[in-house]
């Protein structure tokens, strides 16, 4: 598990009252900073707002929007709601998880890409449908199309690997 | 103070009793699972169902968080209810098999088969143990953790919890702890044992008593309730006493 | 914009807005989340910069609106005043749209909407078959107006509602207006709203809470996402005006998290309507405070149940607490608190602007004004419907929806999400309201309403809906969370043949036993969907115990995939997609299916364009 940058977390926290009303909240930005919930991370909330840790565990641990490991770098919510699940997602999922090795949902072990499954986005017209990052929906999937989707943002995702060729090399030699 | 009616018996009670303390003033038995006396009621193992009707509708509600109000018709044991328990109880005893309490009931409720797949779990969530640590031993060392089929009574990230004082409260209170009977057929997801053969128990220890807390299976077949008939099931067999 | 200090002056500034209006053309386009994916962003950016290049912004406007509910042909636009609707719109048409708005708009023909039925072009949006027979009360203004403006909203008539409340209604007035229009709940169970609100005013306690439940968590229903992110205003009116009647100085609308577009929406219209002193102390110069808190949730389906959402709201986890108490009696931090869906919410501006009498006179006896459905799934038409209550499943199937695409069958309609169930094609003219879906053992739910052909496994839907109640059940009370998982295995038992005939019975019990004893609303209706389609689909249950045949060839266990070479032209593309190198056969000769290999991933029936692939 990576080093947690502990000195990200007070400036965030400055930010809430301390009230309870306010964790979900403050989880939910600690989780887009970090990617997941660092365990100190969460014992310093117990703390300041005065919540049990047990509650604080138990919050983090009940909602799909938490995860107490890092994701991936891009985070691919395959929707397998009602309207997408007729229209044959899981077929696409089946593919996608294939294509990345992956069991299941999950991350990849090179933390590039993490696999989720979401029910409903709301674009069940649409369906088949995934949205990669919170913000890029991809309509009408086929898994004729799920190669293409990984390799735009896989590219991407490479692209500072590829800048440090002196690394490359020396890894070979 | 509010009047209600329980199982056709008026009954008075103060304001702000549930009708599960009503009907046990009442001495009318109502089993439950997650109920303490000294925690706040909880609802989860909705044992302690009872048939109410508020004018309009019957519904089934569970009576350990059931306000008693003024001019509720209470049913504890109508057939819907009983069904409702019997149904409830035969699933219990699939998750957790190894319950002396449940296995109890199971036998007390008439329940004589299990038709899902045994699960063997060792904790049904009622949640006595995390309500008693944080109610009575005011510690909150344990909490609940996951969500629908991934929920589980845990400490924070698995670990050693420091506020634990190893009080072992949690597992006193804990309904499902207890073993069920090892005895004859205790790989089976159904106990009832005692009632269907002849029981290895009643023939080391004769008319004696067991040294284990009456199972109810025992109770109602075994040496303590001679005069409840029940048949045999193979032909050599012969209940202890009726010699 | 200037802060309104009497109900007077929002007339004022309508009146205002309106003659400030020019002739000016107007395209606007929908840039919901819908169109969204389906590219809006980018047709909006060439169709700015289209009308720069030729120096036409001053003379025809462009303007980004919110879902018109017709998302799977988008991207989709119309052009003001003629209201011509473009339909599936791309980057390259840019210049053709400006030309022809620029040159006296002859319309585009390519991107007019296309009747299948008869392969008509139609001009406009109200011709369209989809809308014709639409009653759109609460979705009318989504293509007209910018939902980050609230001057748009203002000008078609915003805000008159709230004028009018304060100023010709006492707020038990509001109560009583609502309880005779016959409103009741648009978030699932149907309770009279007003009925409800008058429970509310009869508590002392203070003080009062407000809730707006926006956690649209039934997948394949998406109408609370499209009016938030189209008219998040008018929602608002309506949580002011109940604020007034309901005399509450605070409310939290519950947003789920899936919603980034709509949560952005809100935000800027929460503030826009705080700058034109609409929220906040002395509203409209009267005494009033209030405010709107918006609370994002985090992904849990249960917490669209009112005691599990205020637990979230709270900072809970959202597990239900059973009722009585109820909200109205103990909500938010124990205060009497009442909770409503977005569409009913905004309908309350409706009621007090059109009247009670009028708003009741749409609908069924029992169940008054408008609903909306979200037609989804083998469908021709998907798309948002606001139909009066009463019309039967055959309008909205072949009349809205232009029947069942590639000229298959229809089987069932699964109504009601997670809580309801599948209507067989034969009770096809049932009307829909919310007594008659109940007692067809379905429910109106939140509206969704997901049509399935022949080609669609009865029980592998079964399956489906457990398989997502038992990950979101909340796992609170016991027959809930394992009555689900232990359903679910059954359900899987026998979509792999391995099935018995008693398991049917079992189902049967097991499902009247989750709905008696179960805490919540969720485990209450969970076996809704296993139950409906065991009184409906036996027949496809037996033939998956008894024949070990799937007869709609879905459940993976009980087909297998083969080649007819009389039909394969050996164009290899089926090999190019096989995950598992099952297919055999050389380029241009009849290629063959290794069964033993396949994993029946269904690639190969995706791409294979002479259709030889078959299923048994
Ligand atoms: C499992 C479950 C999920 C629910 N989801 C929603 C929802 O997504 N949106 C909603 O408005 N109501 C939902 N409800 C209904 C609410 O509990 C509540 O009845 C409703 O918000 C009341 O508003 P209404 O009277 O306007 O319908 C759900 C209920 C249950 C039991
Ligand atoms: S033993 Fe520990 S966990 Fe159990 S009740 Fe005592 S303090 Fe709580
Ligand atoms: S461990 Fe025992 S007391 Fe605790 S929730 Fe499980 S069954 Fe109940
Ligand atoms: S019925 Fe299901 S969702 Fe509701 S409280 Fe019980 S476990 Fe939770
Ligand atoms: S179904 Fe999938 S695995 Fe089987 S032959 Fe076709 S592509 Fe290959
Ligand atoms: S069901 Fe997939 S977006 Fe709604
Ligand atoms: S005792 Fe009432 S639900 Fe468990
Ligand atoms: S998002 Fe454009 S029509 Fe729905």
């Amino acid at each position: 598990m990576p080093q947690v940058e502990m000195e990200k977390v007070e400036p965030l926290l400055e930010q809430f009252e301390d009230q309870r009303i306010n964790l979900i909240p403050i989880l939910q930005e600690v989780q887009d900073t970090y990617r997941y919930l660092p365990q100190e991370v969460l014992k310093r909330i117990s703390r300041k707002l005065r919540v049990p840790l047990t509650e604080v565990y138990q919050v983090a641990t009940f909602y799909r929007c938490f995860s107490l490991v890092p994701r991936g770098k891009h985070v691919v919510q395959v929707c397998l709601g009602t309207a997408c699940h007729v229209r044959g997602a899981p077929r696409v999922l089946d593919r996608m998880l294939r294509d990345l090795k992956l069991a299941g949902p999950g991350t990849t072990p090179d933390l590039q890409f993490t696999v989720e499954t979401v029910r409903c986005i709301g674009c069940c017209g649409l369906a088949p449908v995934a949205r990669v990052d919170n913000a890029n929906t991809h309509p009408h999937l086929t898994q004729a199309k799920v190669g293409g989707l990984l390799k735009k943002y896989q590219e991407k995702a490479e692209a500072p690997k590829a800048a440090k060729p002196d690394e490359a090399s020396h890894a070979k030699a | 103070m509010p009047t209600l009616t329980i199982n056709g018996i008026e009954v008075q009670v103060e304001k702000g009793t549930t009708v599960l303390e009503a009907a046990r003033f009442l001495g009318i038995p109502i089993p439950t699972l997650c109920h303490d006396d000294g925690l706040v009621p909880y609802g989860a193992c909705r044992l302690c169902l009872v048939e109410v009707s508020n004018g309009r509708k019957q519904t089934l509600q569970a009576s350990c968080c059931l306000p008693a109000e003024d001019g509720l018709k209470v049913l504890t044991h109508s057939a819907r209810v009983e069904r409702a328990r019997r149904l409830l109880v035969e699933m219990y005893v699939a998750v957790c098999p190894s319950s002396k309490r449940i296995q109890d009931m199971a036998s007390a409720m008439g329940v004589r088969q299990v038709r899902y797949q045994a699960k063997h779990e060792t904790c049904i969530q009622c949640g006595l143990c995390v309500r008693t640590c944080e109610q009575q031993m005011m510690a909150g060392a344990i909490g609940f953790s996951g969500r629908g089929l991934n929920r589980s009574v845990s400490r924070p990230f698995d670990m050693t919890s420091e506020l634990c004082r190893q009080c072992g409260a949690c597992l006193y209170v804990c309904p499902v702890c207890e073993s069920r009977c090892q005895g004859p057929q205790a790989e089976s997801t159904l106990c009832n044992g005692c009632l269907n053969i002849s029981t290895v128990c009643f023939q080391s220890y004769d008319n004696a008593m067991c040294f284990l807390e009456p199972c109810h299976a025992c109770e109602i077949g075994g040496p303590f309730r001679a005069d409840v008939q029940v048949k045999p099931r193979s032909k050599d067999f012969t209940r202890i006493g009726e010699k | 914009m200037l802060k309104l200090k009497s109900p007077y002056e929002i007339k004022e500034l309508q009146l205002c807005l309106e003659a400030s209006e020019t002739a000016r053309p107007c395209i606007s386009v929908c840039d919901g989340s819908g169109c969204k994916a389906s590219g809006a962003d980018n047709v909006i950016k060439s169709l700015r910069a289209e009308l720069d290049k030729r120096g036409l912004q001053g003379t025809i406007d462009l303007k980004s609106t919110g879902c018109h509910g017709f998302c799977e042909k988008g991207p989709v636009m119309i052009v003001w005043p003629e209201k011509v609707f473009y339909n599936g719109v791309s980057l390259s048409d840019a210049k053709d749209i400006v030309n022809s708005v620029s040159n006296g708009h002859k319309p585009v023909e390519r991107l007019l909407y296309k009747d299948p039925a008869t392969g008509e072009r139609i001009l406009h949006e109200h011709d369209v078959p989809f809308y014709a027979r639409q009653q759109r009360i609460l979705f009318g203004n989504n293509g007209k107006l910018d939902p980050k403006d609230i001057r748009d909203y203002i000008k078609v008539g915003g805000y008159s509602a709230l004028g009018k409340a304060l100023t010709d209604f006492s707020p038990e007035q509001v109560v009583e207006a609502v309880k005779r229009s016959g409103l009741r709940g648009r978030g699932g169970a149907g309770f009279p709203t007003g009925v409800k609100w008058e429970a509310l005013r009869n508590s002392a306690v203070r003080p009062r809470y407000i809730v707006c439940n926006a956690d649209e968590g039934d997948p394949g229903a998406f109408m609370d996402r499209s009016l938030l992110e189209g008219n998040p205003h008018s929602v608002i009116e309506g949580i002011i005006i109940g604020a007034y009647a309901l005399e509450a100085k605070e409310a939290y609308v519950y947003v789920r998290a899936e919603y980034p577009l709509a949560v952005e929406h809100l935000t800027v219209a929460i503030q826009q309507a705080e700058k034109a002193g609409l929220l906040g102390d002395n509203i409209l110069g009267s005494k009033m405070s209030f405010r709107i808190h918006l609370v994002q949730g985090a992904g849990a389906f249960v917490c669209g149940e009112e005691t599990a959402l205020l637990a979230s709201i709270e900072g809970r986890v959202g597990e239900p607490h059973p009722r009585p108490p109820y909200p109205v009696q103990k909500g938010l931090w124990g205060k009497p608190t009442v909770i409503n869906n977005v569409k009913t919410w905004a309908s309350v501006p409706v009621i007090i602007n059109k009247g009670a009498d009028w708003y009741a006179s749409i609908g069924t006896e029992r169940s008054k004004g408008t609903m909306v459905f979200s037609l989804v799934g083998k469908i021709n038409n998907t798309g948002l419907v606001e139909v009066p209550m009463g019309i039967t499943l055959r309008e909205m199937i072949y009349e809205i929806g232009g029947g069942i695409p590639k000229g298959k069958k229809l089987k069932a309609i699964q109504i009601g999400g997670p809580s309801g169930g599948c209507i067989p094609a034969s009770m096809i003219d049932l009307p829909i309201d919310y007594e008659a879906l109940t007692q067809a053992g379905s429910m109106m739910g939140s509206g969704g309403m997901v049509v399935m052909d022949e080609d669609t496994c009865m029980v592998d839907v079964a399956r489906y809906f457990m398989e997502f109640l038992e990950e979101e059940s909340c796992g609170k009370c016991f027959p809930c969370r394992e009555g689900t998982q232990q359903m679910k295995g059954i359900l899987n038992r026998i979509a792999q043949g391995k099935g018995e005939e008693s398991d049917l019975e079992l189902l049967d019990d097991a499902g009247w036993m989750i709905k008696e004893t179960s805490l919540c609303g969720l485990g209450q209706t969970a076996p809704n969907p296993v139950l409906s389609t065991l009184r409906y689909f036996r027949d496809e249950y037996e033939a998956h115990i008894r024949d070990k045949k799937c007869p709609a060839k879905v459940c993976r266990e009980l087909i297998v995939y083969q080649i007819d070479e009389t039909i394969c032209d050996g164009c290899h593309a089926c090999v190019r997609v096989c995950a598992s190198e099952a297919i055999l056969g050389e380029k241009d000769k009849a290629h063959e299916i290794e069964s033993a290999k396949c994993i029946k991933c269904g690639a190969c029936l995706e791409v294979c364009q002479p259709k030889a692939v078959l299923v048994h």
